[in-house]
């Protein structure tokens, strides 16, 4: 390859980054109907259980349409936050993807499809970091 | 077009505080009509947050957060008079975008 090519390729690659650092919809990801495969599609590896992070949710909630989770990451350099509810269909429910003007901290309100466990787990570092919580739920949140 | 979002910002002494609204159906494509019948899944996808032009957050989201969401985040450095952007984006290439000053 000639050095100007090489050097072209090289300035090409560097306007790609970027680009893929936008946050495409990760149809594989959402598609999945576990917990373990969708956080595998989204690149994600091994977690360790932290206190650092906290997630507020009720313990039981009576309408699983509505559910408000609250995430805060107080893991330094936190990057990503996803959301997993362990029992729905399709258990991903978001990624967030935080600069340095965010804060590592999301509210969102959710559906809980039955009772389940409610995950969060945070990238800092190129490390992942994870906690979860149990929402018992009422009236489930899918059908209804 | 959809309906606007509905923004509402607070600025303390560490963060500001945005809650933004967005009117969608979030439709699971697991409910069925009156008549029976499956209504078609429905969803926002992805969303994002600039602050003045700068995107600060992003998201990528699925069917199962609620009925006309409802999102908190938490900037650094947002000043009363800064330009807050939100968009989002859902699977009918539907877009939405809402642009506001921080209160």
């Amino acid at each position: 390859m000639n050095p100007f090519r090489r050097k072209t390729l090289a300035a090409l690659a560097l306007l790609l980054v970027p680009l893929r650092a936008l946050a495409a919809w990760n149809k594989e990801a959402f598609g999945a109907k576990s917990a373990g495969e969708a956080l595998k599609s989204l690149g994600i590896g091994a977690s360790a259980d932290s206190k650092d992070i906290l997630i507020e949710a009720p313990q039981i909630a009576e309408n699983g349409a509505v559910v408000p989770v609250e995430i805060t990451s107080n893991v330094p350099g936190t990057r990503s936050i996803a959301v997993v509810v362990e029992k729905n269909p399709f258990p991903l429910v978001a990624k967030f993807d935080f600069s340095e003007s965010a804060l590592p901290f999301v509210k969102v309100n959710v559906k809980v499809g039955e009772s389940s466990f409610v995950r969060a787990i945070a990238e800092a570092g190129g490390k992942y970091y994870t906690a979860s919580r149990e929402v018992k739920v009422t009236i489930g949140g899918c059908g209804g | 077009m959809a309906d606007p979002m509905k923004i509402r910002t607070t600025v303390g002494a560490e963060y500001t505080e945005v809650r933004v609204l967005m009117v969608h159906p979030m439709e699971t494509g697991q409910r069925k009509d009156s008549g029976g019948n499956l209504i078609p899944i429905h969803f926002i996808q992805e969303m994002s947050v600039k602050l003045n032009g700068k995107t600060v957050l992003e998201g990528q989201i699925s069917q199962a957060v609620s009925r006309n969401p409802v999102f908190s985040f938490r900037l650094k450095g947002a000043k009363s008079g800064d330009k807050l952007e939100i968009a989002w984006l859902d699977n009918r290439g539907e877009r939405n975008r809402t642009e506001t000053a921080i209160a």
